[in-house]
C-alpha cells in the first residue's frame, strides 16, 4: 500500500472513532453521574464521581418500581410482537394463495392504512375504548398494537409469500394435510427470516413506544419501563443522581439484549428498509 | 393459487379462520376510529358532555384562523426540513466511510453509531435534558464559551436546535444502516472499471455511486420526513414545547389541543390535515421513486 493512502487511512479511522467518542459522550455522562450524589453533580457534572456508590441505583430501582415496569414492558412487547406475526402471516398467506376480490379489497386497504399517521387516529381511538370502558389494561393495548403492526406485517409477508413455490404445498395438500397443517408444517417455518426482521423491528417500536400506553395505561401498577421512567423525571425533576440511576437502569437491559443481537438487529434493519 | 374451496360458505370459513383476527382488529383499531376521526371533525363534542352538535366546517375554520397552529406548523416544517438534510447528509457520509472495509473495527463502529436507536425517544431525550442544562452549561462557564454558559432549553430559538440535534444524533445511524444495504448492493465491477478508466474519489461518487444509491435516498428521505412531521417523544422529554411554547410541534399541539384543552373537534380537524399532508407527500414519494426506477 502506498504510504500515502495509509496516512489517509489511519486518518479516517481515527476521526470515525473520535466521532463515535462524541456520539456515545450523553451515554457515559449518564453513567458518571449516576454514581454520584446530587451536590456532587451541581459543583461538578464533568468529573468521575468521588466514591462509586450504588445509593442511586438502590433508591430509583425501589422507588421507580422497576420490576414492575419492567415486567409490563416484557409482557406487552412479548405478546403483541408474537401476535402480530402469527396473525399476520396467517393473513398474508390466504391474501396470495387464494384470488378472491374481497381478499384483494382487504389487502389494498390495509396498505393503504400505512399511510395514517398515529396521530390522526389516537383521538378518537381514546374516545372510543375509553367509552366502552375499555382502557387501563395491558391487553387492550396488546389488542391496539395488533392493529397497529398488522398492516406493515401482512405487507411484509406479502412479498416473501409470493416467492415461495407452490408444489410443496400442493403435495402436502394431495398426501390429505388441512390448509391450516400446511400453514403451520411447510410454509410459516419457510418465512423464519421475514418472521426474524418483522420481530426485531416491532421490539425495537414496542418496548420503546411512549405516546399510545401513555394513553392507555392509566393507573401505575401498568405502566411500562419509558412510561416510569418519564413519570419519575417528573417526580424527581431536580434529583439529577436518582434520575440518571433511573435512565441507565431503562437503558441497561437494551444495550445488553443489543451486545447479544447486534448481528440480526442490524440486518434486520437493513432488510427491513430494503423489502418496504 | 391454491384455492379448494368452492362454495361461498367454504370460502367464508378459510377467510375467517387466517384472516379474521387480523381483519377484526384492524378494522376496530385503525379503520373504525379513522373514519369516526372524520365525523367528530365535524361536532364540537368536549369528551365529557353527552351531547353536541354538529358544527359543519365551523372546527376547519378555527383551524385555519388559528395563529398557534400555523406557527407550530411552520415550526415542524423547519424541523423536518434541517433534519432531513443533516441526518440524510451524515448518514450517507457515515455509511459511505464504513464500507469497503478501509477502517479498522468497521462492524464495531456501524454498532456504535446504532445505539442511539436502540433507547426510545423520551429516554434519549431526558438524557440529553440533562447533557444541555447541566454539563454543556458546566463547560460553557469553566471554559469561557460564551454561548455554552447558559442553558440552550431556556432560549427560545436555541431550544429549537436542540430538538434538531437529538434527532440528527438519533436518526443518522438508522440511516447509515439503510444506505450501507444500498452501498453493498453496488457491483464491485464497476468501480474497479471506473477506477482503471481514470475516474478519481471524487468522480466515481459522483457520477456513479451517487446516481446509484437513488432508491436508498427515496426510502431514507421518506423515513424522515414522516418521523420528522410526527415527532412527540423527543418533543416532550427534551423541551416539552417551552419555553413559552416555543418549541410546540405539531403532534404537541394537537395533543394539547385534544386532551388538555378538550377541544376534541379541534384537534381532529389539526390531526386530519396532518394526515393529509403525511399522505400527500408519501404519496408523491412513491410516484416520483416508481417513475426513476422506470427511467434507470
Amino acid at each position: 500500500m502506498k504510504p500515502l493512502k495509509r496516512i489517509l487511512r489511519i486518518l479516517k479511522t481515527i476521526s470515525l472513532y473520535a466521532l463515535l467518542l462524541i456520539y456515545l459522550s450523553p451515554f457515559f455522562f449518564v453513567l458518571i453521574n449516576s454514581f454520584k450524589s446530587r451536590r456532587e453533580i451541581i459543583s461538578n457534572p464533568f468529573g468521575l464521581p468521588d466514591v462509586w456508590s450504588l445509593d442511586n441505583f438502590v433508591t430509583a430501582f425501589q422507588k421507580m418500581d422497576f420490576v414492575s415496569a419492567f415486567v409490563n414492558s416484557l409482557v406487552i412487547t412479548f405478546f403483541s410482537v408474537i401476535g402480530i406475526a402469527v396473525f399476520s402471516s396467517m393473513t398474508a398467506y390466504i391474501f396470495v394463495r387464494t384470488d378472491w376480490r374481497f381478499n384483494k379489497v382487504m389487502f389494498f386497504v390495509m396498505v393503504a392504512a400505512m399511510l395514517i399517521p398515529f396521530q390522526a387516529i389516537m383521538i378518537p381511538l381514546v374516545q372510543i375504548y375509553g367509552g366502552l370502558n375499555l382502557l387501563n389494561s395491558r391487553w387492550i393495548l396488546i389488542y391496539m398494537y395488533l392493529g397497529f403492526g398488522s398492516s406493515f406485517a401482512v405487507f411484509l409477508y406479502h412479498g416473501f409469500i409470493k416467492a415461495i413455490p407452490l408444489e410443496l404445498e400442493e403435495a402436502a395438500m394431495i398426501d390429505g394435510c388441512s390448509r391450516i397443517q400446511v400453514f403451520f408444517r411447510i410454509v410459516f417455518p419457510l418465512l423464519k427470516p421475514t418472521t426474524l426482521t418483522l420481530i426485531i423491528l416491532n421490539v425495537l417500536w414496542i418496548w420503546n413506544d411512549f405516546l399510545l400506553p401513555s394513553l392507555v395505561l392509566i393507573s401505575s401498577s401498568n405502566r411500562t419501563l419509558p412510561l416510569t421512567t418519564f413519570y419519575f423525571h417528573g417526580t424527581y425533576t431536580s434529583d439529577y443522581g436518582l434520575l440518571m440511576a433511573a435512565l441507565m437502569l431503562t437503558i441497561l437491559p437494551v444495550i445488553i439484549f443489543y451486545a447479544f443481537l447486534q448481528k440480526y438487529i442490524i440486518k434486520g434493519v437493513m432488510e427491513g428498509a430494503v423489502k418496504a | 393459487m391454491l384455492a379448494t374451496e368452492k362454495r361461498f360458505i367454504d370460502k367464508l370459513k378459510t377467510y375467517l379462520l387466517f384472516a379474521g383476527p387480523t381483519t377484526f382488529v384492524f378494522l376496530t383499531v385503525i379503520i373504525l376510529p379513522f373514519l369516526f376521526g372524520i365525523y367528530l371533525t365535524f361536532t364540537n363534542w368536549d369528551g365529557i358532555s353527552k351531547t353536541y352538535t354538529f358544527v359543519r366546517l365551523s372546527n376547519y375554520i378555527t383551524v385555519f384562523k388559528d395563529r398557534m397552529f400555523w406557527s407550530s406548523f411552520m415550526l415542524t416544517v423547519k424541523y423536518v426540513f434541517y433534519t432531513v438534510v443533516i441526518v440524510n447528509t451524515l448518514g450517507f457520509i457515515l455509511a459511505y466511510a464504513l464500507t469497503g472495509n478501509n477502517v479498522i473495527g468497521q462492524n464495531f463502529l456501524r454498532t456504535g453509531f446504532f445505539i442511539p436507536n436502540l433507547i426510545g425517544g423520551i429516554i434519549l431525550g431526558l438524557v440529553w435534558r440533562f447533557i444541555f442544562s447541566n454539563v454543556l452549561v458546566f463547560i460553557g462557564r469553566n471554559l469561557n464559551i460564551g454561548f455554552l454558559s447558559y442553558s440552550w432549553l431556556a432560549n427560545p430559538d436555541k431550544a429549537f436546535w436542540t430538538l434538531v440535534i437529538v434527532s440528527v444524533w438519533q436518526y443518522s445511524g438508522y440511516m447509515m444502516i439503510i444506505f450501507i444495504a444500498g452501498l453493498s448492493n453496488i457491483p464491485r465491477e464497476l468501480i474497479e472499471a471506473a477506477t482503471i478508466d481514470g475516474a478519481n474519489g471524487f468522480h466515481r461518487l459522483r457520477s456513479i455511486v451517487l446516481p446509484l444509491m437513488v432508491p436508498s435516498f427515496i426510502v431514507t428521505v421518506f423515513l424522515t420526513i414522516q418521523r420528522g412531521f410526527m415527532v412527540y417523544d423527543v418533543n416532550l422529554a427534551l423541551t416539552g414545547g417551552g419555553p413559552f411554547k416555543s418549541t410546540e410541534l405539531i403532534s404537541m399541539h394537537v395533543y394539547e389541543k385534544a386532551f388538555l384543552a378538550q377541544q376534541y373537534g379541534v384537534g381532529q380537524s389539526q390531526a386530519f390535515f396532518l394526515f393529509l399532508l403525511v399522505a400527500a407527500i408519501s404519496i408523491t414519494q412513491v410516484y416520483f421513486s416508481k417513475k426513476l426506477e422506470v427511467e434507470a
